[in-house]
């Protein structure tokens, strides 16, 4: 297949844009970061993605892909190498099934709790917390990653909870707001994931999301963090 | 055909059961169809879906599978009778699986919210919302079906089966609020599409009626 050209519409303060670029450099596929400026955004951003005006957008021989998770399996697809997906349909159904539930409960549930505050925040971060224990649970049987010795799809989807969680950990004052000694394989997971130089190398500056995502400092009461929903 | 085991499990008036039915009529797949009656969730159901406790799941050679989406995907690569549900090509593949996600990520919670709004102005941004959706879909048919009846070409597809199970919410969200959103004026493709949909074999009985849907929203 003759080679197209890859580029990449990106911001710095985008976390889910480094999922793709973790995706591409996991496959060695040579692409194009191109720079977007958020508030003010270049025609070629508004045609790659009119729906939605969001970053990551992947370019590919000048078609344009949207929506991180379409993303992924997109390169799954195209550059097979390093495999990122699962090639059995129920392996592949759970896998997705995961990273739906990652996105939805984990993801959102984590920026909705640095957003808020007061009584907002305290129920968000019990939501937040039932989903760990629920993903913590799903963790007990995989040995390193979730795609094996090296990571895969869903190890790169939940990949971005490592941040946020630092984040979290950075805001909450007092006590803890997630006692990540409660969720023990999730925690074992995201130190070797953490210490991996594809993802360490490749996440955005905490002091910038704070500063973008106009993430709230509040104080936090402590959460008992071994009630589940 | 009959194929191995699969049984699917359900609810009265969900749209999103509607999308693995659909599937599977496509596949020629026989099914075991498990109704849960109304407020009630078996122990096959919560062994199955323990996550999010819901339906669809279907469960195929004593496996389940969840999440509507996740289920026809799983459907077309599984089971290789009948036509194709996504594009074999990966570019294309996109494209499908993105106006998946916009329907039921962002198009979705308009619907939802025209049902159940706290305010008279959330209910018009709501609806507003749900207008858009079509708009942009109405577009998004001209470029993706190339000419042809359905999203998926010739045959129903990924975007048909997910844009077309919401087709009796829509009729309800117009009845309840006076408005038309598939309009043959102002939205011609989607109009044409919508009939064309609900009159395909793979679909026809599956689409409840709009009366009938409402009154079960009304429980």
């Amino acid at each position: 297949m003759e080679k197209q050209e890859v580029k990449l519409l990106g911001s710095s303060i985008s976390p889910f844009v480094r999922r793709i670029e973790w995706a591409l450099k996991l496959k060695g596929i040579e692409y194009e970061y191109s720079e977007e400026n958020l508030q003010n955004k270049s025609d070629l951003f508004l045609e790659s993605n009119p729906v939605y005006k969001k970053v990551p957008v992947l370019i590919h021989g000048g078609k344009p892909i949207c929506e991180s998770l379409v993303i992924l399996e997109y390169i799954d697809e195209i550059w097979p190498q390093n495999r990122l997906l699962p090639e059995d349909p129920y392996e592949k159904a759970i896998v997705r099934f995961w990273a739906n539930y990652a996105e939805d409960k984990l993801m959102q549930g984590i920026r909705n709790v640095l957003m808020s505050e007061g009584e907002e925040q305290a129920k968000g971060v019990k939501q937040v917390t039932a989903a760990l224990h629920i993903i913590d649970a799903e963790m007990k049987s995989i040995t390193k990653f979730f795609g094996g010795e090296t990571i895969g799809y869903l190890d790169i989807v939940l990949g971005l909870t490592v941040l946020w969680l630092e984040v979290v950990d950075e805001v909450s004052s007092e006590s803890k707001m997630f006692d990540l000694q409660s969720f023990p394989s999730y925690s074992k997971w995201m130190e070797a994931v953490k210490d991996l130089p594809l993802i360490k190398d490749n996440l955005p500056a905490k002091d910038i999301l704070y500063r973008e995502e106009q993430i709230t400092l509040t104080v936090v009461p402590s959460i008992d963090n071994t009630k589940v929903e | 055909m009959a194929a191995s085991d699969v049984k699917l499990l359900s609810t009265r008036g969900s749209p999103f059961v509607i999308r693995p039915r659909i599937a599977l009529n496509l596949k020629n797949i026989d099914y075991e169809f498990l109704e849960q009656p109304f407020g009630t969730k078996s122990e096959l159901l919560l062994k199955s879906n323990p996550v999010y406790k819901k339906i669809p799941i279907m469960i195929h050679n004593d496996k389940p599978i969840c999440e509507s989406l996740i289920i026809v995907q799983y459907i077309d690569e599984a089971f290789t009778s009948g036509p194709s549900i996504l594009p074999s090509d990966p570019y294309d593949r996109s494209v499908v699986r993105f106006w998946g996600s916009y329907i039921d990520d962002k198009w979705f919670s308009s619907l939802l919210a025209t049902l159940k709004p706290k305010t008279e102005e959330e209910k018009k941004t709501a609806i507003e919302g749900v207008s858009t959706g079509i708009e942009l879909l109405e577009e998004a048919f001209e470029k993706i079906s190339k000419g042809k009846d359905f999203f998926g070409g010739d045959t129903v597809g990924y975007i048909d089966i997910a844009l077309g199970a919401n087709l009796a919410l829509v009729k309800v969200v117009e009845k309840l609020n006076g408005v038309e959103l598939l309009d043959e004026t102002k939205t011609p493709n989607l109009y044409a599409w919508s009939e064309k949909f609900c009159s395909d074999p793979a679909v026809k009985d599956l689409i409840p009626e709009t009366d009938k849907l409402l009154e079960l929203l009304k429980r």
